[in-house]
């Protein structure tokens, strides 16, 4: 059935309104639906994010930001074209370009929720280092670029020693 | 089956207790739902994650649920090692994202899991988008119930892995619109009235103004069936936990009043139309021997809204979110016990609504 709206595009939301004491059927698509207010529309947290990242203002923020995260390689350009970070310590690289963003997005970049503080064993921020140190060490093979490995090795051994 | 030392737990009704509890409001507010995204110091996020340590996180997030306390006894579920139909159940059931499941080609991903209470809808999954997005369901309009519930969760989980928590920015999330609280509330809300006087739009794009938003029945990007609307908090940071849901709950129920108050002008002015409409919708799925999901889902709202209304007596609400659940394809399947082709579906369906409405009114 085509949209009795537009009567280009398939059918897909049958609108009932009231009106007069009348009652009238509407077969919709999606986009008329979407015009009368009844398909799925509010502005999703995801595309609102994307479209601060895309816009001109975004491409300011990010631009800057060369330097790729230590740890796991994300860059500036990954997280705009995704809207994902790589890993927490993505925070930690692009700190100062987060903290703008998302004060547009939120409103605020300080939280005001509970409070971590962790007491779990393995919170140990020597583990931390390790495991950055590792994850350079997998990328570096990756890469090709044995002179770092080499330096992560080398840096990996020297604190598994000491523990 | 399955390669590997024991067969996954049977799903069950796991996941289902909600819909015991009717709830305040449970007319209109079909379910709240709270859920926390936490992820763990030291692992790149989930998406980043190579096979191997996706499946170690897996392991110490099995171990340190199997260990929490207000879980009870709890099922945990390994998604790569269930069959197709089961994962679909647990979508329906939205215990699990589309995201988690994967696509029908591609599958789940390495050490994607699902922890549940055995008794309630208390749980977590693990290595979705964020390594943990603990999670709970209530039926009913209860978001304060389901916070308190969940913030226990979070404190035993917390205390047994070591979660990543940035002074300024709160607890960190593969997506920055997730980040600070982690938290998104929402409640699953049948708004007919507002439908029919056309009011929806404008107290919809009202919502929008205020820091909340909206979506159709499955979530982002689907669109909206059977007048029924989800409502969430939009942004996660820069409020207390507590001041997020306080203020979903206060606009719920803004809500809530004019939804009523359209309802009461239906009656007082168009009670003709509107008896119409909600026997015809009875008569359908009393009677009818093909039903596609769609079809019945709006018809189920007509149904709702005359019990609301009281101008049908039988059956009661929960038997209407119940079919809403066991109606589903991957559901109808299960109880057929084989798969079931859109035609089959439909028929299924069909004979399945006839005998829940036979059953509620000879009750």
């Amino acid at each position: 059935m085509d949209c009795e709206n537009c009567g280009e595009r398939k059918a897909k939301i049958t609108l009932t309104e009231i009106e007069n004491n009348e009652m009238r059927t509407l077969n919709l698509c999606s986009t008329c639906a979407t015009l009368k207010g009844v398909a799925a529309g509010g502005s999703a947290p995801m595309a609102d994010l994307l479209a601060h990242l895309g816009g001109s203002a975004g491409d300011n923020l990010f631009e800057e930001a060369g330097e790729a995260c230590e740890y796991c390689g994300t860059g500036a350009a990954d997280f705009r074209k995704s809207g994902r970070l790589g890993c927490p310590q993505c925070y930690a690289q692009f700190q100062r370009q987060l903290r703008a963003l998302l004060r547009r997005v939120h409103g605020s970049s300080q939280h005001m929720g509970k409070v971590y503080v962790s007491t779990a064993p393995d919170a140990d921020p020597e583990q931390v280092r390790l495991s950055t140190l590792r994850r350079r060490l997998e990328r570096a093979v990756e890469i090709e670029d044995f002179e770092s490995a080499a330096d992560l090795r080398d840096a990996i051994h020297a604190l598994t020693e000491v523990s | 089956m399955t390669d590997g030392p024991a067969a996954p737990p049977p799903i069950g009704t796991r996941g289902l207790d909600w819909l015991d509890e009717e709830g305040p409001d449970g007319d209109i507010v079909v379910s709240s739902r709270v859920r926390l995204a936490r992820n763990l110091q030291g692992y790149s996020f989930s998406a980043h994650a190579t096979g191997e340590e996706r499946e170690a996180l897996l392991g110490k997030a099995r171990a340190a649920t199997e260990a929490a306390g207000v879980l009870e006894e709890v099922d945990f579920w390994e998604i790569p090692r269930l069959d197709p139909v089961d994962r679909l159940l647990l979508l329906e059931r939205r215990l699990v994202s589309k995201e988690l499941i994967g696509g029908p080609e591609t599958g789940p991903r390495r050490g994607s899991g699902l922890a549940l209470a055995r008794t309630r809808a208390l749980g977590m999954m693990v290595n979705e988008e964020d390594h943990l997005r603990l999670q709970t369901l209530r039926g009913g309009f209860q978001l304060a119930a389901a916070w308190r519930d969940l913030d226990q969760l979070d404190e035993e989980i917390g205390a047994r892995l070591p979660y990543a928590f940035h002074q300024e920015f709160g607890f960190l999330t593969s997506c920055p619109t997730n980040v600070g609280t982690g938290l998104r509330a929402s409640v699953f809300i049948h708004l007919p009235g507002l439908v029919l006087t056309r009011q929806i739009r404008k107290v919809l794009e009202g919502m929008g103004q205020l820091g909340v938003t909206y979506r159709g029945l499955y979530g982002e990007g689907s669109r909206i069936v059977g007048n029924l609307f989800q409502i969430s908090n939009q942004t996660t940071l820069g409020k207390t936990e507590e001041d997020l849901i306080d203020q979903l709950e206060r606009l719920v129920g803004r809500v809530i009043g004019y939804e009523k108050q359209a309802r009461a002008v239906l009656l007082r002015e168009a009670p003709n139309v509107l008896e119409d409409k909600v026997w015809r919708a009875y008569g359908i799925l009393c009677h009818a021997r093909s039903l596609p999901f769609e079809e019945m889902m709006n018809l189920l709202s007509g149904v709702r809204l005359g019990i609301s209304l009281k101008l049908l007596k039988t059956p009661r609400v929960d038997v209407i979110s119940r079919m809403m659940i066991h109606a589903q394809t991957a559901h109808l399947a299960r109880a057929a016990g084989r798969r079931l082709d859109e035609a089959d579906a439909d028929a299924f369906r069909a004979s399945y609504v006839r005998r829940a409405l036979n059953d509620a009114e000879s009750h």
